[in-house]
């Protein structure tokens, strides 16, 4: 006998029951993690935001003979901790370069020193008793304020937290992946053009194929030892470079460039190379003139991620020696350098609480370049996708 | 061999026939052009341990419409693609036999696919334009074959190509926009265009009109018994009276052998084999 349409509900009941506690669970997954993200951006914000100021303070500079001996001599005594030590430094090669400051005195607004710094963004016990006084006097008389913070952007790293900045590391990390990307794109793109397009089918191809597929699946540390005994011990490429450490990543990028450019290759439409075939082009016709040009956007997009991960790759450039302390911004690709995410690595070690925000800062900065690169393919692959 | 073939295959007595010589139609039709274009003979062809093609002999004319008609998994498509090597892309399969064209062995190592598919051009299943322009589509291959050098020519070969292929008068404002932008039907004869503009000897046609509607069908249709005064074509089709009203001479492929190759008119008036009057009468298939 059919059951009749009661029948059917009510047992129907207990399903839909169970299907809608399944889409809260899930839904519940969704939510604690995007929490998480939420908790992690907004940390590094609190505490990252505050990197991108820097306290600054106007005091009286006397360019005096003694302060180009002794350059602490420039400055009142009253204020001579609050200065950075960076900033008096700099006083006597000045003074050497400008000999009419000889003999002058100027108020003139002055990088702070660190701790006044943590301060002014509401560290109080960062100054002790007579220090903070004189700096509450000079935020009383408008001689005490935060300002946009250059230096983060111009300056390669110091021990003096005022001074630290992120130059160095960032042009440590274009170096490094422009040696990925020439090492990498080509020769990723043609391995992944010949294993698609040309290689037999046979025991060696099916071999290489599935070693490329773990290849991409192996830590990322490995890849460093295997940079420092093959291009640093055997090579002789020298250590801490960008030559050495963007070898050494293209290692880790080049079988996620084959895998993206081989998926790109076969999404191309068999049609398409039939009807070049037919046309009587030789395969390397084919793939130049149809099935690369089409396939293009799919490999930019595929070697953008894959540069990407490399860029946020900390562990193997430690083992190549590229956590250096790099005060000085630029030089060759032979010359040691660092990388962001090194950067960050050293500043998370050091004691000095004004680095606690450097890190974060740096974490920002990293972040901001990692997610304007995933954008950029994202709107790549949108811009190029194609309906057959 | 066809001849023990269509002993084996007779049935009952049909009418007087002259004995076909080896790969020749059973019956001659008059109006027809009788020189050889492409001589096939003991055609095998195997994908991996299975046999596609058995014993396949038979003699395509110069400038005729030969159809090849018969039910799925036949072999006829296979078949088309022997004659201008496109089997090659397949890797698991083995072809052996005489394929010949102009004197030369189509299979010999000697024989440079791309120049075969030079003078044997294709038209497809499913239109399958480049996406490229419109112009860029007709004129990339001649350019590629270095038949043009200067852009005039090329202007002009591409008017003319478009032209035979009946697309000019809609494309000839529009021919720097993408070829996937036109019509199904436009679209096939875009891609006959580009077939006849690198001026082959032969175009093989694939089912042409099987993704098309009927009236594109039948602008391709009478678009075939146009290119026949130059070409020759070899077109496979489901469509019994497309093959009825198109071909001069007609095939009939079954489990991967030539049961019937006829005079169109006979083969679908009085066919010579019992297997071939069911398929007609669409007894199976």
């Amino acid at each position: 006998m059919s059951q009749s349409f009661d029948e059917i509900t009510a047992q129907l009941k207990r399903r839909h029951r169970r299907s809608a506690r399944l889409k809260h669970m899930s839904m519940g997954a969704l939510i604690l993690a995007a929490a998480f993200l939420f908790i992690f951006i907004g940390d590094m914000l609190v505490k990252g935001l505050p990197a991108f100021q820097q306290a600054q303070i106007q005091v009286e500079v006397s360019y005096t003979e003694q302060a180009s001996q002794i350059p602490p001599a420039a400055v009142g005594e009253d204020v001579r901790g609050l200065v950075s030590r960076g900033y008096l430094r700099l006083i006597p090669g000045r003074m050497r370069d400008n000999p009419e400051l000889l003999g002058t005195t100027r108020m003139e607004w002055v990088l702070a020193d660190s701790s006044v710094d943590q301060y002014l963004k509401g560290h109080e016990d960062a100054l002790r008793g007579s220090e903070a006084r004189v700096v509450e006097r000079l935020i009383e008389g408008g001689r005490a304020e935060l300002r946009f913070n250059t230096t983060f952007f111009t300056n390669g790293d110091s021990k003096m937290p005022e001074l630290a900045g992120i130059a160095s590391a960032a042009v440590g990390t274009v170096m490094t992946l422009i040696v990925t990307m020439l090492v990498c794109f080509p020769v990723g793109v043609m391995t992944a053009v010949y294993l698609e397009e040309f290689a037999p089918d046979n025991r060696l191809t099916q071999l290489i194929e599935i070693n490329i597929n773990n290849l991409a699946a192996v830590p990322s540390i490995l890849f460093g030892l295997l940079g420092l005994a093959i291009y640093i011990n055997f090579f002789g490429v020298p250590r801490s470079s960008p030559l050495v450490g963007g070898l050494t990543l293209a290692l880790m990028t080049l079988p996620v460039i084959i895998i993206t450019t081989r998926s790109a290759l076969r999404s191309i439409p068999d049609g398409i190379r039939q009807a070049a075939f037919g046309v009587g082009c030789s395969r390397w016709q084919v793939v130049r003139d149809h099935v690369l040009p089409l396939s293009l956007p799919g490999i930019l997009t595929g070697s953008i991620i894959g540069m990407a991960q490399a860029m946020g790759e900390t562990a193997p450039l430690i083992i190549v020696g590229m956590v250096a302390f790099i005060p000085d911004v630029g030089g060759s690709f032979t010359d040691a350098a660092t990388v962001m995410p090194a950067q960050i690595f050293t500043w998370a070690g050091e004691p000095d609480r004004a680095f606690v925000e450097k890190t974060a800062g740096g974490i920002l900065v990293l972040l901001a370049v990692l997610i304007s690169l995933n954008a950029t393919a994202v709107w790549l692959r949108k811009k190029f996708e194609r309906r057959w | 061999m066809l001849n023990e073939q269509i002993v084996e295959n007779r049935e009952k007595p049909r009418g007087v026939q002259r004995q076909p010589a080896r790969g020749e139609p059973v019956s001659r039709n008059e109006k027809a052009n009788h020189e050889l274009s492409i001589r096939v003979r003991d055609l095998n062809l195997w994908y991996g341990k299975n046999q596609a093609l058995k014993n396949i002999d038979i003699d395509i004319y110069q400038r005729n419409v030969t159809a090849l008609i018969g039910p799925s998994g036949c072999g006829k498509s296979t078949f088309l693609r022997c004659l201008n090597r496109m089997n090659d892309l397949i890797k698991s399969v083995h072809v052996e036999g005489l394929v010949e064209m102009d004197g030369h062995d189509v299979n010999a190592p000697r024989m440079d696919e791309v120049a075969l598919r030079r003078r044997v051009g294709m038209v497809f299943q499913k239109p399958n334009p480049f996406p490229k322009s419109i112009y860029e589509n007709v004129a990339y291959a001649p350019r590629m074959h270095d038949l043009v050098s200067r852009k005039a020519d090329q202007d002009e070969l591409v008017e003319r190509a478009l032209t035979d292929a009946g697309l000019w008068n809609e494309v000839k404002d529009k021919l720097q926009q993408p070829g996937t932008s036109l019509s199904g039907g436009q679209q096939q004869r875009l891609c006959i265009a580009r077939a006849i503009a690198v001026q082959p000897d032969v175009i093989l046609m694939d089912e042409p009109t099987s993704a098309l509607d009927p009236i594109s069908t039948a602008t391709i249709e009478d678009l075939m018994d146009k290119l026949k005064q130059q070409f020759t074509i070899v077109t496979v089709t489901h469509n019994m009276q497309q093959a009825a009203r198109v071909a001069d001479y007609t095939a009939f492929f079954h489990l991967g052998e030539v049961i019937e190759y006829n005079d169109t008119q006979m083969m679908f008036s009085n066919p010579y084999t019992k297997k071939a009057e069911d398929y007609i009468t669409g007894r199976y298939g």
